[in-house]
């Protein structure tokens, strides 16, 4: 391979800072969720529930960050990459 | 049983979490690919309208004051209208961009609503410190709105509107009945709990 094609295609294989930044958002709002539980475990009440009445119990705001990232990240993230890559490709050409 | 003030604080924080980060993905990425897909571009206005119709029953189950019922009624309608709003430009049924105005008056109204219903000081209890500091992110926040209304395309611009709702979000998170802010709780407020 031609030393000038070969770098072109090193150059597009590498991933561009917008799909870096996208693939970071997800889970960079589930380790915020996991900080949080470790900072504050008795937020999460599913792991000491004697006591606790159903509103206790369902109220996990660790748990519910973690869940927006994971969310996030599996049901949004796959198709932007997917049509950011298709945008990029037909930039460059 | 109605579940506690500070539970619908959180629910409330995750609807603003998940409008952050639809609206920064956007902003990362830019309107063009964003909206490749029409339901990705319906979401986060859905979920504003959603937030403002789910206000609705939290004006009519925690009324302990009129004020209370009309900052909450008064959140309700303006989100509700941002969010009718913006789904309506995203759809095509609504073309002028002024109707993003729609937005900032959410901001300003809900930022004075939170202002103006907290009673007591800065330090009274966590909660009325967060009132504060919600009410003023918002009134002051409401200025990435604008500047998006001339600006729309503006990566700047929309990661501030963003990172509103990031910041609103982890305040509300930071929410509990009664605690203490930075040490200090007035008597007044009743028993701590953590």
């Amino acid at each position: 391979m031609e030393s000038q094609y070969a770098t072109e295609a090193a150059a597009r294989s590498r991933p561009s800072p917008r799909v870096i930044t996208i693939k970071l958002i997800g889970p960079l709002t589930m380790l915020a969720g996991v900080a949080w539980a470790f900072l504050q475990p008795y937020r999460l009440t599913f792991l000491h529930p004697g006591g606790k009445g159903f509103w206790w119990l369902l109220s996990e705001p660790p748990l519910y960050v973690v869940l927006v990232g994971l969310g996030f990240s599996l049901l949004v993230v796959p198709g932007v990459l997917d049509d950011l890559g298709e945008v990029e490709d037909a930039a460059a050409g | 049983m109605l579940p506690r003030a500070e539970f619908v604080h959180w629910w409330f924080a995750t609807g603003f979490l998940i409008i952050g980060v639809l609206l920064l993905a956007e902003a990362v990425v830019g309107e063009e690919v964003w909206r490749r897909r029409a339901w990705r571009a319906y979401l986060w206005p859905s979920f504003a309208f959603l937030l403002g119709v789910l206000m609705w029953p939290v004006m009519v189950l925690y009324t302990n004051s009129a004020i209370h019922m009309l900052a909450h009624g008064s959140w309700a309608q303006v989100m509700m209208l941002s969010g009718a709003a913006e789904l309506a430009l995203v759809r095509g049924k609504l073309h002028s961009r002024y109707w993003r105005l729609c937005t900032v008056l959410a901001f300003v109204v809900s930022g004075e609503a939170f202002l103006i219903h907290e009673q007591n000081g800065w330090l009274y209890a966590r909660s009325a410190f967060l009132h504060h500091a919600i009410g003023w992110t918002l009134v002051l926040g409401a200025i990435f709105p604008l500047l998006r209304v001339f600006r729309p395309r503006s990566a700047s611009f929309q990661t501030g509107f963003a990172l509103v709702f990031v910041v609103c979000a982890f305040f509300l998170y930071c929410d509990r009945d009664t605690a203490p802010i930075f040490g200090h709780l007035s008597p007044l407020a009743g028993a701590p709990h953590r």
